[in-house]
């Protein structure tokens, strides 16, 4: 059994160094505006990329490339070797079955394909819906888990409807009967917000949806980057989430899906490679994954993803949590030393990640942003993609620092300096 | 230090004491436009007096650069013709496209040649456009109404 002090020494060497991390990301080598370090506090937009993925992803090209699931020759099997390699890569990262997984172009395409999939439906189908029926939504919700659903709503005549959030950013769920009703169909919210950082309590949320026989779809596009997700415990029936935003390439997305729904699930892009059989007046569909893969993948994309996937499991999410945890107290700690700062969402660590946004007074975000820009310090400003819940906030635009493993408490320093420096410049104080 | 290069002294001076804010009642146009990227809003109102001089009121939420930019573009255009404002509107616009070569003709543009550095951060060319594409917009639609008077 471990002593007490070798149980501390234990965790304190698994701690992340966050410094000899960044040795990985080649972009880190780099200054900004005039021979500055980069500190990278936009990670929620997207993520920096390790050498490992940049590398697999051009030797996909360099090596390996030719058309996946097609062709008869050497190349072609490799390429779908590393092709459907990632896919397992992904199953394993969500701890879901490898049919389960579908490559898209991002997470907003995720959501749309599911959307229209679902206008696909034949009205005797699942997932058809009509006007009595009714779509749940949050106030907290990115554009790109918002708008698919409301359009989604607009063209079949479904009622849009939508939990809203308190005081501290976090889900109203007191009156989640009358929100999820019997006629609901869909439940559609945001594991993490991307704006508050909430993390959104699923349990009830999916009890009730089941209950009432809707599907529950999870925009896990903040949260799968930073948290260990397994799709079975999560009781989830849809989950999307970036590449981008979990160290992977540009250009690749993730949906996945319960086989037993895809099975059902019509596809929504037509083409090759998605089919069994083709006439001229007529199709049929091949099953999932493929069903919602048309034409050429992007293969060298999908497999910069597992690289990243891989990196990511290497290190641990876990341990990268812990890490990110860490940080989010000291810039909850420095900014709320602070007067002049409010902070958006839970000022506490209990159900909340690793992004932060905040107002100043007198000085708008943009202004703050280009002042922390002069420090080479990036931070995203404006209304995040969630403009209505702006609006519930009661503000334009809010400043937001999202870290990653890369961060450290320099950074953090940095940026409450940076806020510092910033009322000193625009004469605010 | 480069941020002064965009934060002249008379932006920040229109930002804290802006001019002609504050909607006038008496209009005949309304226009209200946003930026989509980052959320700042202005809504103006235009009305030609007697004379087809523009009188020219605003209000609006967004950026020192956005907000500054409506106060100094209500200062120069209250008052002239839309005739008159036109150079003013053009010469802004290719001020904002110059990149940073062009340091604006102070004779017709007055304090807006301090926007001159706005050109080379191109993420605030839009902050600073904002109020003058709203008034853009805003001149044709007056102009729509007093042609059609005309018309009669
Ligand atoms: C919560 C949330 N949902 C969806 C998206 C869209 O992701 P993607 O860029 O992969 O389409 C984002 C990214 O900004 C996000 O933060």
């Amino acid at each position: 059994m471990a002593t007490p002090s070798t149980q501390t020494i234990n965790r304190r060497s698994m701690r992340l160094d966050a410094q000899e991390l960044r040795k990985d990301f080649p972009i880190f080598q780099r200054t900004v505006r005039g021979g500055q370090r980069l500190i990278y506090l936009d990670s929620g937009a997207t993520s920096q990329k390790p050498r490992v993925v940049i590398e697999e992803e051009s030797n996909f090209y360099s090596l390996t490339n030719a058309a996946v699931h097609r062709g008869a020759h050497q190349l072609a099997e490799e390429a779908t070797d590393a092709y459907e390699g990632a896919r397992q890569i992904v199953a394993d990262f969500l701890g879901a079955k490898l049919d389960e997984i579908i490559f898209t172009k991002n997470a907003t395409e995720s959501l749309n394909l599911l959307a229209y999939a679902f206008s696909n439906s034949e009205p005797s189908g699942r997932f058809h819906l009509k006007k009595q029926d009714r779509i749940v939504v949050t106030e907290m919700e990115h554009h790109a888990n918002l708008i698919p659903w409301q359009q989604l709503a607009k063209r079949s005549g479904a009622t849009l409807a939508w939990f809203s959030i308190d005081g501290q950013g976090r889900l109203d769920l007191s009156n989640i009967e009358e929100v999820i009703t019997v006629n609901t169909k869909v439940v559609a919210l945001t594991h993490q917000s991307n704006v508050l950082g909430t993390i959104n309590p699923l349990t009830a949320i999916v009890k009730r949806a089941h209950e009432v026989g809707a599907i529950v779809i999870l925009d896990a596009c903040q949260s799968a980057p930073h948290l260990e997700i397994d799709v079975a415990t999560l009781g989830v029936d849809f989950l999307a989430f970036s590449g981008h935003k979990s160290l992977g390439p540009t250009g690749v997305g993730v949906l996945w899906g319960r086989v037993d729904l895809l099975e059902q699930l019509p596809p929504f892009l037509y083409g090759g490679s998605m089919i069994e059989t083709v006439t001229m007046a007529e199709s049929t569909w091949a099953p999932p994954p493929r069903r919602f893969e048309a034409g050429v993948p992007n293969m060298a994309q999908a497999v910069g993803l597992g690289a990243a996937l891989n990196y990511l499991n290497k290190i641990g999410l876990s341990r990268i949590h812990e890490h990110e945890m860490e940080l989010t107290e000291q810039l909850l700690l420095g900014l709320s030393e602070n007067s002049d700062v409010e902070i958006f969402g839970p000022n506490n660590l209990e159900m909340r990640g690793e992004v932060v946004s905040f107002g100043l007074a007198n000085i708008h975000p943009h202004d703050l942003g280009q002042y922390l820009d002069s420090r080479g310090i990036a931070v995203r400003t404006g209304h995040h993609c969630a403009w209505p819940l702006n609006r519930r906030l009661g503000v334009n635009a809010t400043t937001r620092a999202s870290l990653y493993l890369y961060n450290d408490s320099l950074d953090i320093d940095a940026l409450i300096e940076g806020v510092r420096g910033a009322q000193l410049y625009f004469g605010a104080r | 230090m480069h941020l002064d290069n965009l934060y002249q002294e008379v932006i920040l001076d229109h930002y804290k004491r802006p001019e002609y804010k504050g909607l006038g009642h008496d209009f005949q146009i309304a226009v209200h436009h946003v930026n989509p990227s980052c959320g700042d809003e202005i809504t103006l109102h235009l009305r030609l007096d007697n004379n087809s001089l523009l009188q020219l009121t605003w209000d609006g939420v967004g950026c020192s650069i956005s907000m500054a930019s409506a106060s100094v573009m209500a200062g120069l255009l209250n008052g002239k013709t839309i005739d008159q404002g036109q150079p003013i509107l053009d010469a802004f616009l290719a001020l904002m496209q110059s990149k940073g070569a062009d340091a604006g003709d102070e004779e017709i543009l007055d304090d807006a040649v301090a926007f001159s550095g706005v050109s080379k951060f191109p993420a605030r060319i839009k902050c600073a456009l904002l109020a003058w594409m709203a008034y853009k917009d805003a001149a044709l639609q007056v102009q729509g109404i007093s042609g059609a008077r005309e018309n009669v």
